[in-house]
């Protein structure tokens, strides 16, 4: 029990000696055994997401789902109850693309296939060529690599990211992003879609000495990699019903994999951020014929029209641009390079107005109060509030392909919420409560030291759960 | 040393991309326009004075002393100045994004410069204001066979795929000798030098290049003609990004534009092609082609050199400034290229110079830098002259081209306007303008960063500190407690 109290949060001592009552030392996998699973948010201000408001209503999460939303709710007996008043309930947030969760390059697969090889610059490492498949393993599933010691999980959570995009890095094919939420006991509990995009890499990894080393070489290897899938996903059938008049095929974990992706339409995130590499992805998606969402997007405001020509889905990457640090201060600036800085923010609004779906992600961002008030920024900036909470919900979960389980605050789907004492996109609102998958985990602003012992000396604030019933009746 | 006279040059560095772009392109479309009082230089028909040039649709239209305008017309006054053809730079490495070398492999035909063009890089403009119009935008030389190539017309402020010069044949770099043998890259202690490191070794990698082509060809007219006769179980053979471009050269869908220096490894070339059936399109700098000029105009190639730029290496050593003088009088198609962002921007003067070095007529010198390159690069029915029927690209100088006080006013393309040296002028004060609030923007932006990080930091402290202070004398006193022990 303690180790999962360090690990979580859970609502406050009531809680957390109902639990101790209950199931005594027992793991579950699930909380099904004793951890609540019924609660339910009362006189709140719902957002619900997908456009409704309701000023005064109620939202019963039961096992993991949203049963009920609305402003006539009638609260179940077994429901634990926060008491809303003055709280706004939020979807919980989607980060559509970090690597929270994933280990560090070194040490990890990557490093070998990846832009580790850069560094061991050895000659039997050296790509010579396409068919080395150079930093290619499309096979690797972050959700295969979790870290769920990664302490950001929790930073994030407590600053109400429920879900995050998973996504490896090092490499032109680093290999599959995973759709977590940011809670369980053990690493597949977090796994909502385990291959949920293929991310692609145009950066060169060659390093001078190996191929590819510069842009155009990473985009003929992709380009080489689609067309061996594609011959693979036409050879194979015709193989396999004529196996005595060819040839077996080579085995290539690559082109076979790939084949696959594309058969299943599978989401491939392709890196687009300036307005040249954004209408060079929307021309190679056509070419190459694949189910892409652009990631990046920050000189959207240039070319929102192509994109929203394409009805291409774009992940905006929350990282604004910014001078470098250690920047010569001497230096001169382009005019371009400045706009660039100015303008970034802009790019969601615009793509808003163009009708583009778009994302919101980190993109390496470090503290989750960063991707909120970047987020503000582009709210500053023309975006509408509303607008920048679908980047951050329903429409991240579309774009992902969840937009069926989660993303808003609706019957069914999976219970991320957040709890607010105030507008999102205020700088000053606190987060006081997030679920996840239906677990509630209180927010402190700075952790105490000693859990139980403070909430005995400060007593419960007001909007900590409370059980209807008598604690009799937990008893039973 | 390369001579850079550059009396003529127009500042417009300090500038971004884009910040022309409300400039560009848009001001005269559609409309007639009327070049009028002109000295043009058809190059294909002689100098008219006082002449004009109608240019409708993008056309040219009309051309002579008496010229009609229709009404609406729009109407440039070019008293005084001279009229030539857009400047042609057959070799350019401009408007590329990422490396202009996949220099990691012998054979780099996979990659592709029209994958990567940057509309946004300056030296679009730059080379516009050097009146230029149309460019070959070569793949580096780092691979005996390099990537694919293209001809670009330098339309600064559209899109990448408004770039390329509509009915121009894409092209391959080769390369021969120093470069592509590595002889000036060592590479680090456990990485193998890349082969070949010998003449021999690139003219054997080109061959086993195209013998495998032919092969993969042959596969797939194979499978085609099976596929045509009604055979349905075919294993179809697998598409190579790095042996169709050689299938096209093999079928005259692609030029060879190859860079070389030595007379030897030129004439390997030639028998290379001939042996695999297709034709090197241009060499390109060429530096020793005067000792072989009979034998590269007997092969059909066209000559794409320097004005006077040699001894940067061994190979370039054997060079004289007549090569371009000496090839074109024995019946090369001759063209002097810039290879360089900058010197694109004087591309006349490099051509002059072959006045003073061969005594070249000045038509001759000027055909350098218009009418020939576009021959070398298969366009020119539609570029290179002032002739009606062909593109309006077109250059209009203050002076004659050919001398160095010659400063380009205007350059159109296609009829329109995409540099016009008045109007940058004049956008310059509000473009610095625009630069230095931007700049005082992000200044004071970043001191109110650091000022309410400053406050608020502080206060915080300061309380945790007092909490903290008992705390921290019981630690330490626990510490000499413990330490007592």
């Amino acid at each position: 029990m303690q180790d999962r109290f360090k690990f979580r949060q859970v609502c406050g001592v009531f809680v957390g000696l109902c639990i101790a009552g209950l199931i005594g030392s027992a793991y579950s996998t699930r909380g099904d055994e004793g951890e609540p699973r019924y609660f339910a948010v009362v006189n709140a201000r719902i957002v619900t997401g997908t456009g409704a408001v309701i000023d005064n209503g109620t939202v019963v999460i039961a096992k993991g789902l949203i049963q009920t939303v609305g402003a006539n709710v009638t609260v179940p007996p077994e429901a634990w109850v926060i008491d809303g008043k003055g709280l706004t309930v939020y979807p919980g947030l989607i980060d559509a693309g970090t690597d929270l969760g994933l280990p560090k390059e070194e040490g990890s697969e990557s490093a070998a296939t990846g832009r580790g090889r850069r560094r061991a610059a050895s000659s039997g490492e050296i790509a010579k060529g396409p068919e080395d498949r150079p930093g290619t393993s499309p096979w690797r599933v972050a959700a295969d690599e979790l870290k769920t010691d990664d302490k950001r999980i929790e930073t994030w959570r407590n600053a109400g990211f429920t879900t995050t995009l998973a996504v490896p890095d090092g490499g032109l094919f680093p290999g599959q992003a995973t759709l977590i939420d940011l809670a369980g006991d053990r690493a597949g509990d977090y796994v909502v879609k385990a291959t949920a995009t293929l991310p692609i890499s145009f950066k060169p990894i060659g390093g001078f000495w190996g191929f590819p080393d510069s842009l155009m070489g990473s985009i003929a290897y992709i380009r080489q990699v689609f067309d061996d899938s594609n011959w693979y996903a036409q050879a194979e059938p015709i193989y396999e019903s004529n196996v005595t008049k060819f040839e077996r095929l080579p085995y290539d974990r690559t082109e076979r994999l790939i084949a696959r992706g594309v058969h299943d339409k599978e989401i491939v995130l392709l890196p687009a951020n300036n307005s040249v590499q954004i209408l060079r992805a929307l021309r190679l998606t056509d070419e190459w014929k694949i189910n892409a969402v652009l990631y990046g997007g920050q000189q959207g405001y240039e070319v929102a029209g192509a994109i929203a020509a394409k009805k291409m889905p774009v992940l905006v990457s929350l990282k604004w641009p910014e001078r470098e640090k250690d920047a010569d201060p001497d230096a001169e600036q382009t005019l371009r390079e400045l706009r660039f800085r100015d303008r970034a923010p802009s790019s969601p609004a615009a793509l808003a107005k163009a009708g583009v779906k778009f994302a919101f992600y980190s993109g390496g961002l470090s503290t989750p109060k960063d991707i909120l008030k970047n987020a503000r920024k582009a709210v500053d900036v023309g975006l509408a509030p509303d607008a920048a909470l679908r980047a951050f919900t329903v429409d991240a979960a579309k774009i992902l392909g969840v937009g069926d389980r989660m993303g808003s605050i609706a019957q069914g789907k999976i219970a991320n919420l957040i709890v607010t004492d105030g507008d999102l996109f205020n700088e000053k609102t606190k987060v006081k409560h997030v679920f996840v998958d239906g677990r509630c985990f209180e927010i402190h602003e700075e952790p105490p030291a000693e859990k139980t012992g403070d909430h005995k000396s400060d007593g419960p604030p007001s909007s900590q759960p409370r059980r209807l019933a008598s604690e009799a009746e937990v008893g039973r | 040393m390369k001579v850079r006279a550059l009396l003529a040059v127009i500042l417009l560095a300090t500038f971004g991309p884009k910040c022309v772009r409300a400039q560009g392109s848009s001001t005269l479309a559609n409309k007639p326009i009327l070049i009028q009082n002109a000295t043009i230089l058809t190059i294909t028909h002689g100098n008219i004075e006082h002449g004009s040039i109608l240019i409708r649709d993008g056309k040219i239209a009309a051309v002579g002393t008496d010229v009609k305008a229709p009404d609406g017309t729009t109407v440039i006054d070019a008293n005084g100045q001279y009229v030539m053809p857009g400047i042609i730079d057959c070799h350019s490495h401009i408007a590329v994004d990422g490396s202009v070398n996949e220099g990691s492999i012998s054979v780099s035909s996979m990659a592709n410069i029209a994958d990567v063009l940057n509309p946004d890089d300056i030296s679009i403009y730059d080379d516009l204001a050097g009146g230029v119009t149309t460019a070959n935008i070569l793949h580096g030389s780092a691979n005996p066979i390099g990537g694919q190539t293209i001809v670009i017309k330098l339309r600064w402020g559209k899109q990448a795929s408004d770039l390329p010069f509509q009915g121009a044949l894409p092209g391959i770099k080769f390369a021969l000798g120093e470069n592509p043998k590595r002889s000036n890259f060592t590479p680090p202690p456990g990485v193998e030098p890349r082969y070949p490191a010998t003449r021999m070794g690139v003219e054997e990698t080109i061959r086993e290049a195209f013998i495998e082509a032919r092969e993969y060809k042959k596969q797939w007219d194979d499978y085609n003609r099976k596929k045509a006769a009604g055979d349905q179980n075919l294993l179809p053979p697998r598409r190579n990004e790095k042996l169709e471009p050689l299938v096209e050269v093999m079928e005259g869908k692609r030029y060879v534009h190859a860079h070389c220096y030595r007379a030897d490894e030129i004439l390997m070339l030639i028998r290379v092609a001939n042996e695999f059936g297709f034709k090197v399109r241009t060499f390109q700098h060429v530096l020793e082609g005067y000792k072989i000029a009979d034998e590269i105009a007997a092969s059909g190639s066209g000559g794409s050199t320097f004005s006077d730029w040699w001894a940067y290496k061994m190979e370039a050593f054997d060079a004289i400034p007549y090569n371009a003088a000496v090839m074109t009088e024995r019946g090369v198609v001759v063209s002097v290229n810039s290879d360089d962002a900058e010197e694109a921007r004087h591309l006349n003067q490099e051509a002059a110079k072959s006045m003073k070095y061969g005594g070249l007529s000045a038509n001759d010198a000027l055909k350098l830098v218009t009418l020939n390159p576009a021959i070398q690069l298969g366009i020119d029915n539609r570029v290179g002259s002032i002739e009606v029927g062909k593109d309006a690209d077109l250059a209009i100088f203050n002076h004659d081209p050919l001398s160095v006080y010659a400063v380009v006013q205007k350059t159109l393309i296609d009829g329109q306007v995409y540099f016009d040296r008045e109007k940058d002028i004049a956008a310059r004060p509000a473009l610095e303008k625009e630069k230095q609030d931007l700049l005082a923007k992000e200044k004071k932006a970043s001191e109110e960063k650091k000022a309410s990080e400053k406050p608020e930091a502080n206060p915080e402290k300061k309380p945790d500190q007092k909490k903290k202070h008992p705390q921290a004398s019981e630690d330490s006193a626990a510490a000499v407690a413990g330490g007592g022990r």
